[in-house]
């Protein structure tokens, strides 16, 4: 209720304020730079400081990801609904239309994917998991992940992310989150329902194989509704 | 002909009386709405919003933990329904809970729930924000259960807890200051309930009168609310009535910013006050500051240990904190505040500068600040003893007149809640 009223008034000043960045030659020298780069400077250590990720094995890479996708996380660690402590404190008091802007900025930010690396895991487990992401295993009821995730697994405009430029050990990391419950999307929740389908070689095996995945071409997520999902998402509104 | 007159006459009267029951009943909805704004006004003076709401929950359905030394309690439905909430209560029935801590059948409430405070609050007060209360929509929730250990689960053991810390009281003005100082000590010690953390907490989870606004570390959440009477800590008598203003309203200021559950205060409650309202309570907060000798410094570490900690937390603060804070702690004021001369460092209690250190922060998202910048946290790239090494450093650093610290300190905060 008092978000409604305040939302709007909080979206004026942040329009206010993102036009006073156009003049920025009025800038007072004394300030911080009036940018959202000098904004986020509370993520970058973990994130990157284009979203790019770092050494840490469980930072994910935040840029080019759809900012429909990064804005639903946002709204997830502020309510305490996806866990990570650090992160849920820091985005407490931040009101709606400022986490929307944090997740356009690392949106429109491209550095480079990383090179993927050398796996760790046997060639058949590889297979096994190049398998599920691309065709899936209809008997056991696990969709392909690219039917989702898309075929060139960029992902698709505005709820689905790329699955390109992660770490092995995150993506596991998510994937149980989903089956023991401590991260859930809006519902829907497709990916609990593809997650609570998968077997602890399945994970291994598809992460493995994921994180392997050389840079496409155009990593960029491709548009809303270029093509159908095999069942409905929460989070990818039709 | 006669009786067709009269007719005409009487509907003519019907007619003027509709009009006029019609223009009063207007006038009536008028004011219930005037009364209902003026409720939700109050009630964000009290900060009700922040426990009675749960994370992603309906508006003051409550179900919102709130851990206490004592076990957890959980806020209650204070929404409309009549089963599950407060829809079967009278104005009589809230007035005697905000004012006397007691439930409709005369049952105890616990402290949680800040009555203490808000006794101070007057009648007339109490009646809009229960009509405020009563316009909302009701939610069905039932009120999770209490879970306290034994003894605390007994409610008749409050009754010492009101002997010794509750005196009931509606706020009686002081002659002899301004009415705007009037107006914020009525905010500030009624509604704002700030003694709840701003004053010690003893052992029996009571703050006595005496002590009332001298600091306090709040119990659970390893935060030191600070004092606001002595100017040692958060009393602001040297500060400009601008600079606490902007503090209370936007959450930065030129001197100091707010963070952890001040963040919480400033977000739920006062960036909502008018400027009057933030005005008056800075008046009044200036007003109760006072001048306090320096505590005898009493760091626990010999002065080779700490000097060598100064000298590597000097290369941990040009390194990491310098680009934002400034080489001379002058920051870039408001968003990156100053630390040379900001109270908020140097008091006796260290616990708030290691914490912002370990965990970073962003003040609260307000209108008059709706885009804050952050402070990235560093407990994961600093040790124990470089944390001890940087926080020292700036505690005396510039003239600033605080003690070092040490590395076990820094340890055994980083294990403190987040939330
Ligand atoms: C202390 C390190 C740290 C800091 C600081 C931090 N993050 Fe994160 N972030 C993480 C970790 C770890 C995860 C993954 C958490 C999990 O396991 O679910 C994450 C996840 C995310 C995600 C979800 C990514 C995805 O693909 O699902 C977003 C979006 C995000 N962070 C944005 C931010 C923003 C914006 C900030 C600054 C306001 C920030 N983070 C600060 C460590 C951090
Ligand atoms: C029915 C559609 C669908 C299918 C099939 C699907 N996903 Fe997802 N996936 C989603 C959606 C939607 C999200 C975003 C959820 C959210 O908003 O948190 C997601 C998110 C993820 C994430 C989180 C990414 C991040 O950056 O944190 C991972 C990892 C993931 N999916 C892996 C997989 C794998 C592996 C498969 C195949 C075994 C798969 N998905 C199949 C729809 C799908
Ligand atoms: C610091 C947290 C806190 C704040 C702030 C707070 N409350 Fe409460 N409130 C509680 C707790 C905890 C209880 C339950 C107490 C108990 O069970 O003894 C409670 C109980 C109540 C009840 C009794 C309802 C019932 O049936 O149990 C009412 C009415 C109430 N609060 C109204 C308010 C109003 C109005 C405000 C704002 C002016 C407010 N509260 C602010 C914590 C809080
Ligand atoms: C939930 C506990 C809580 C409540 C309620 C609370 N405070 Fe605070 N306050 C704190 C903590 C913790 C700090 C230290 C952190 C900081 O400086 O922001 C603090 C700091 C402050 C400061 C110092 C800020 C600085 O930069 O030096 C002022 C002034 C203050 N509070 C005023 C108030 C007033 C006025 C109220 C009532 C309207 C209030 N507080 C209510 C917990 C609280
Ligand atoms: C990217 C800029 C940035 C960097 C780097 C940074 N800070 Fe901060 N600092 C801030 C901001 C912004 C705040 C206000 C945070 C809040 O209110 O939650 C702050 C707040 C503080 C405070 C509380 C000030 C007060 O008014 O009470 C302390 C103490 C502090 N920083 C110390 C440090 C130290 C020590 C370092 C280096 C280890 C550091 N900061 C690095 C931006 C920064």
């Amino acid at each position: 209720m008092f978000a409604r009223y305040t939302a709007p008034a909080i979206a004026i000043a942040i329009l206010a304020t993102l036009v006073a960045v156009d003049g920025a030659a009025a800038q007072t020298v004394n300030q911080p730079p009036d940018t959202m780069a000098a904004r986020v400077e509370a993520c970058t250590p973990c994130h990157g400081n284009k979203g790019e990720g770092t050494s840490d094995v469980y930072f994910p890479r935040l840029a080019g990801k759809p900012a429909g996708y990064l804005y639903n996380q946002l709204l997830a660690f502020r309510s305490g609904r996806r866990k990570y402590p650090p992160m849920n404190y820091l985005l407490e008091f931040l009101p709606d239309p400022y986490l929307e802007a944090m997740a356009e900025y690392f949106a429109s930010e491209h550095p480079p994917l990383p090179q993927p690396a050398p796996s760790e895991v046997s060639k058949d487990v590889l297979a096994q998991g190049e398998l599920l992401a691309t065709s899936g295993d209809a008997g056991r009821n696990i969709p392909a992940c690219v039917s989702c995730h898309g075929p060139g697994l960029t992902g698709m405009q505005p709820g689905i992310p790329g699955l390109l430029g992660l770490r092995a050990n995150y993506i596991s990391a998510q994937l149980g989150g989903w089956r023991y419950g401590t991260r859930t999307a809006k519902s829907p929740d497709c990916m609990q329902l593809v997650a609570g389908h998968l077997t602890e070689a399945d994970v291994t095996a598809v992460a493995a194989w994921l994180a392997t995945r050389p840079a496409p071409a155009n990593p960029a997520p491709v548009p809303k509704g270029t093509y159908a999902l095999p069942f409905g998402c929460g989070s990818q509104p039709n | 002909m006669g009786s067709k007159l009269s007719i005409t006459l009487l509907s003519i009267q019907l007619l003027a009386l509709a009009a006029f029951t019609t223009a009063a009943a207007a006038q009536d909805k008028d004011k219930t709405g005037d009364i209902i704004a003026r409720g939700e006004y109050l009630a964000r003076a009290g900060d009700c919003t922040a426990c009675h709401t749960a994370p992603e929950g309906r508006l003051f359905a409550g179900g919102r933990a709130m851990p206490t030394p004592f076990g957890t309690l959980y806020t209650s439905n204070v929404t409309p329904d009549p089963e599950t909430g407060i829809g079967k209560w009278s104005a009589d029935d809230f007035y005697k809970t905000m004012h006397n801590g007691r439930f409709p059948d005369g049952g105890l409430l616990y402290p949680a729930m800040p009555f203490a405070s808000y006794t101070k609050v007057t009648r007339a007060d109490s009646d809009a924000i229960f009509a405020y209360l009563r316009s909302i929509a009701p939610v069905n929730q039932k009120n999770k259960p209490h879970e306290l250990r034994f003894p605390y689960d007994n409610r008749q053991l409050i009754l010492g807890w009101r002997t010794l810390f509750f005196s009931e009281g509606e706020f009686k003005p002081d002659p002899k200051k301004s009415a705007e100082w009037n107006r914020g000590a009525y905010l500030v010690e009624g509604l704002g309930h700030c003694g709840m953390c701003h004053s010690p907490i003893n052992a029996l989870g009571g703050t006595s009168q005496s002590d009332a606004f001298k600091g306090g570390l709040i119990p659970m959440q390893n935060w030191y609310a600070p004092s606001l009477t002595s100017n040692r800590e958060a009393g602001l008598g040297d500060w400009s009535i601008k600079d606490i203003t902007d503090l209370l309203q936007t959450g930065v200021s030129m001197r100091g910013v707010v963070y952890g559950p001040m963040a919480e205060v400033v977000h739920n409650s006062l960036q909502y006050l008018n400027d009057e309202d933030t005005r008056a309570m800075a008046v009044y907060l200036k007003g109760i500051a006072e001048p306090s000798p320096p505590p005898a410094a009493s760091s626990a570490l010999s002065t080779t240990e700490s000097s060598l900690l100064i000298s590597l937390g000097k290369t941990v603060y040009d390194k990491n904190c310098a680009s934002c804070h400034g080489t001379q702690g002058e920051g870039k004021p408001p968003h990156w505040p100053p630390l040379a001369n900001n109270q908020s460092i140097e008091m006796q209690s260290a616990v708030n500068p290691i914490r912002m250190v370990l965990n970073g922060g962003y003040p609260p998202g307000t209108k008059g600040n709706p885009m804050p910048y952050g402070m990235p946290p560093f407990a994961g790239l600093l040790s124990d003893n470089e944390v001890a090494a940087v926080v020292s450093y700036i505690r005396t650093a510039w003239g600033n007149r605080g003690t070092p610290v040490s590395a076990r300190e820094a340890n055994e905060l980083r294990s403190a809640p987040l939330n």
